[in-house]
């Protein structure tokens, strides 16, 4: 490998918006660099996590349900997001999302029809076999064999950028500072999740108390630098994608496996034994994304969901054991809650139950009445041992901060010009139509489809 | 992450573990039958963890696609844990129980089985006829070394013992993982079978040599499987011959039983030769290592069963007839002495394990 030449594109990160940009513009005869920042295992940032992508089809796609038809793409991300999208890029998205499967079939990444616990996603989501790392190494595979060269645990340090004009990024290579020149750029490096001092600046200490669902290597230095540089932001930088997650799931990188979704199936409780938010409110998959937020503005960001013996098998199992007991009052000590406070809140929560029927797939009739938080769906009483308790904490998937781009995913400066030479794919310009809220496969739509657009204008600009 | 069983083997434990994982997981359930087996379980006994551990190929691409595999701290590696449990599982319903030992030492075991068989025909053949008899010219008529009778009383014998073994070992097994079947079940899980569907990584092809799918192993499969039985077929075809028809050996070149087991002997030399090379490249992380010798002690009793067959038949009017017939018989005596403490038995527990599968659906 030889990293002193001049690159036709040089793609600092390694996930699937870079590797989609380094694959088209290798493809157009661009000689291209991948500068991953982790380590070859830990590959690909948060795409190494994930399992679908959402896309519009006509029904034709083999291992999809459908149709998915644009339109109705196009309001589901309007619902999601409250309308804080580009509609120009965000109807661009769904225009090539449906070119995707074929695409990525071309590139050696195979799909799979969804099955068991994928959450009714058939029509809209196809899903990668094996998952997103599967997806990974068929497109690794693919960009080497196109003679991409891929270089691991080489973290950009620094951008020289000139008046929006890229010229040479400067990585942290072998112990060395090395420099890598390009005559166009793609930032698809991801967001600053795992940067726990840059998340203190919104969120102060409760940072702290942050479980970072992926790598630790999303930093977002490459998107700091550009911010720094003059390109123009996107997205609100104080907001992140936090679900509920098993407070005893490692710092990062646990992925997928420690979610729970137990909370609507019992009762949330904070530090002092208190509920906080009605259970009940909504359905997946927005309560999925709405606990992370919740339990993060509660003291110490833990929350502890209680449940007892008639609900303990209603949802995905966990990898952690529920804490059990006996009485409640045994299970509030082994949490190491007031116990006096926890039996209290579940005698009041249990005597403010009203009869219904329950039915957990619907907004059912069970509810509570009289309580100055209520729970509006799902309410049964908590009174048939043995009792269960998940302490729950923060996981945070993504930020949205990002960098403005064009419908080239041409960066866009500060002062409304165009950058020469830089695109940006991925996470890190997802805010432009993503601008808040959540979508399954979004992240993985938004990616590709900007990786591509990326690829293909770095390659027609490294020519001229 | 499961409180510890101190009753339950490591291997055992390990499985549960990764299992437990898994099934909060659920991103390789279209790779194989292991995934979604296992999503029908919210906690894992022994017997289920014996059943998955049979219906797993070993193909690997689950240890590929994984994103918690090692040096992740959750340290998943499905294939090998599978693999381990699977061989136990093979020990544990050995029968009779005090064969078990058979397989933790099976290199050794098979290789002292097939050489004293071997012995024995050369010493019955020396004890028992003139050694000029051993070795002069019979034009390929093996009768007169060893009567025709005397060879079905050996080899039935024999053959009706291994299968009362497997089917006393497959008994358990199956009480074991709570079997249940149908008629239908038993013509998916035959279908699964011969083409080998869940060696395919679920469309990617088996990920054993390296990260990149290749279909080798399940061609090298075939040719051994399909080798196997095209050479268990001449002998049937032979015996209707001669009890039926009265039409006796030797049979000429272009005769069935003699075309049959040409083509399966092709398949048992060139099946077992690519699945040992292919072995040899295979990933270490992904197998069983102390208990590889299994593997390789089968193949190589597939390979020289082939090959001296082979030799036989070229050199069956010279006078290396007779001992050439008492290498090969020995050969074959001691493959079926074998047959029920060896990994043949991986297709047998395999097999019930799928029709399991498909009954459930």
């Amino acid at each position: 490998m030889n990293i002193n030449e001049i690159f036709d594109v040089v793609v600092a990160g390694g996930g699937n918006a870079a590797l989609c940009a380094a694959i088209t513009a290798a493809r157009a005869g661009r000689k291209v660099v991948v500068l991953e920042g982790a380590p070859q295992f830990y590959r690909g940032g948060n795409t190494r996590h994930t399992r679908n992508l959402r896309c519009a089809h006509d029904g034709t796609a083999s291992n999809m349900a459908g149709p998915y038809d644009p339109a109705e793409f196009l309001d589901d991300l309007y619902r999601v997001t409250g309308g804080e999208t580009d509609k120009a890029l965000a109807q661009l998205t769904i225009a090539r999302s449906h070119e995707l499967i074929p695409w990525m079939n071309k590139q050696g990444v195979f799909f799979q029809p969804p099955l068991g616990g994928t959450l009714s996603l058939g029509k809209t989501n196809a899903f990668f076999l094996g998952g997103g790392r599967g997806m990974l190494n068929a497109l690794y595979r693919q960009a080497e064999s196109l003679g991409v060269v891929c270089v691991y645990d080489a973290m950009v340090t620094a951008l020289n950028v000139e008046n929006g004009f890229f010229v040479s990024a400067t990585i942290k290579f072998d112990g060395a500072e090395k420099e890598v020149r390009g005559r166009t750029f793609v930032a698809a490096c991801g967001g600053f999740e795992a940067n726990i001092e840059w998340l203190r600046e919104y969120w102060g200490d409760a940072a702290d108390n942050f479980i970072i669902r992926g790598t630790p290597y999303n930093r977002g230095a490459v998107l700091r630098m550009l911010l720094d540089k003059g390109v123009m932001p996107v997205g609100d930088p104080t907001q992140c994608h936090a679900i509920a997650l098993d407070a005893r799931a490692p710092k990062f990188d646990g992925g997928i496996a420690t979610r729970l979704d137990s909370v609507v199936f019992g009762i949330m409780v904070n530090r002092d034994g208190q509920r906080f938010y009605d259970e009940g409110e909504e359905i997946w998959p927005k309560r999925y994304a709405i606990w992370g937020r919740l339990i993060a503005q509660q003291p110490d960001q833990i929350g502890y969901s209680i449940l007892d013996s008639k609900s303990i098998h209603m949802f995905m199992p966990s990898i952690y054991p529920a804490i059990v007991a006996g009485t409640i009052g045994e299970l509030a000590s082994k949490l190491e809650l007031d116990p006096v406070a926890v039996e209290k809140t579940v005698a009041d929560f249990n005597a403010a139950v009203q009869p219904g029927t329950f039915d957990h797939t619907v907004l059912d009739d069970c509810r509570t009445e009289g309580l100055a938080i209520p729970k509006s769906h799902w309410a049964r009483k908590i009174d048939t041992p043995p009792y269960y308790a998940y302490p729950l904490r923060p996981g945070i998937t993504f930020t949205y901060l990002g960098v403005r781009v064009n419908e080239e995913s041409r960066m866009i400066l500060a002062d409304g010009k165009l950058a020469a030479n830089m695109f940006a794919a991925g996470e890190i310009m997802a805010g432009n139509v993503l601008g808040k809220g959540y979508l399954a496969g979004i992240g993985m739509t938004i990616g590709a489809v900007f990786g591509r657009l990326a690829g293909e204008g770095a390659a027609k600009h490294a020519r001229n | 992450m499961r409180g510890i069983d101190p009753t339950r083997s490591a291997a055992l434990t390990e499985a549960d573990r990764l299992m437990t994982i898994c099934n909060a997981c659920r991103y390789c359930e279209g790779l194989c039958a292991v995934f979604p087996a296992m999503e029908k379980h919210r906690t894992f006994g022994e017997g289920d963890l014996n059943y998955l551990a049979n219906l797993c190929h070993q193909c690997g691409a689950c240890y590929s696609d994984c994103q918690y595999s090692p040096p992740h701290e959750f340290n998943v590696n499905v294939p090998s844990a599978l693999s381990k449990v699977r061989n136990d599982s093979y020990e544990q319903y050995a029968w009779p129980r005090a064969f078990a030992g058979a397989f933790a030492r099976n290199g050794l075991f098979i290789t002292l089985l097939a050489s004293g068989s071997v012995a024995a025909f050369i010493a019955g053949f020396v004890a028992l006829r003139d050694p000029a008899v051993l070795f002069g010219h019979h034009a390929g008529d093996f009768y007169k070394l060893m009567p025709h009778n005397a060879m079905v009383a050996i080899f039935g014998t024999v053959f009706i013992y291994a299968i009362l073994a497997l089917t006393m070992s497959l008994r358990a097994f199956w009480r074991d993982i709570n079997g249940a079947g149908s008629g239908a079940a038993v013509a998916e899980a035959t279908h699964d079978a011969g083409h080998l569907t869940y060696l395919g990584g679920g469309g990617g092809g088996c990920t054993s040599e390296n990260e990149k799918p290749s279909a080798q192993r399940r061609i090298f499969h075939h040719l051994t499987f399909y080798g196997f039985m095209f050479c268990f077929a001449s002998t049937s075809v032979a015996t209707v011959y001669h009890y039926a028809l009265g039409w006796h050996a030797p049979y000429p070149l272009t005769s069935l039983p003699v075309l049959l087991g040409i083509i399966g002997g092709v398949g048992l030399l060139a099946g077992p030769a690519g699945l040992f090379l292919l072995a040899q490249k295979r990933d270490p992380v992904l197998v069983d290592r102390p208990r590889l010798g299994m593997d390789v002690a089968f193949l190589t009793m597939l390979f020289l069963t082939a090959l001296t067959g082979f030799a036989l038949m070229l050199l069956r009017d010279s006078s290396a007839m007779g001992l050439l017939l008492a290498i090969h018989l020995g050969v074959v005596l001691g493959l079926f002495l074998s047959l029920p403490y060896g990994k043949f038995v991986h297709g047998m527990y395999r097999y019930l394990a799928l029709v399991k599968f498909n009954k459930e659906g």
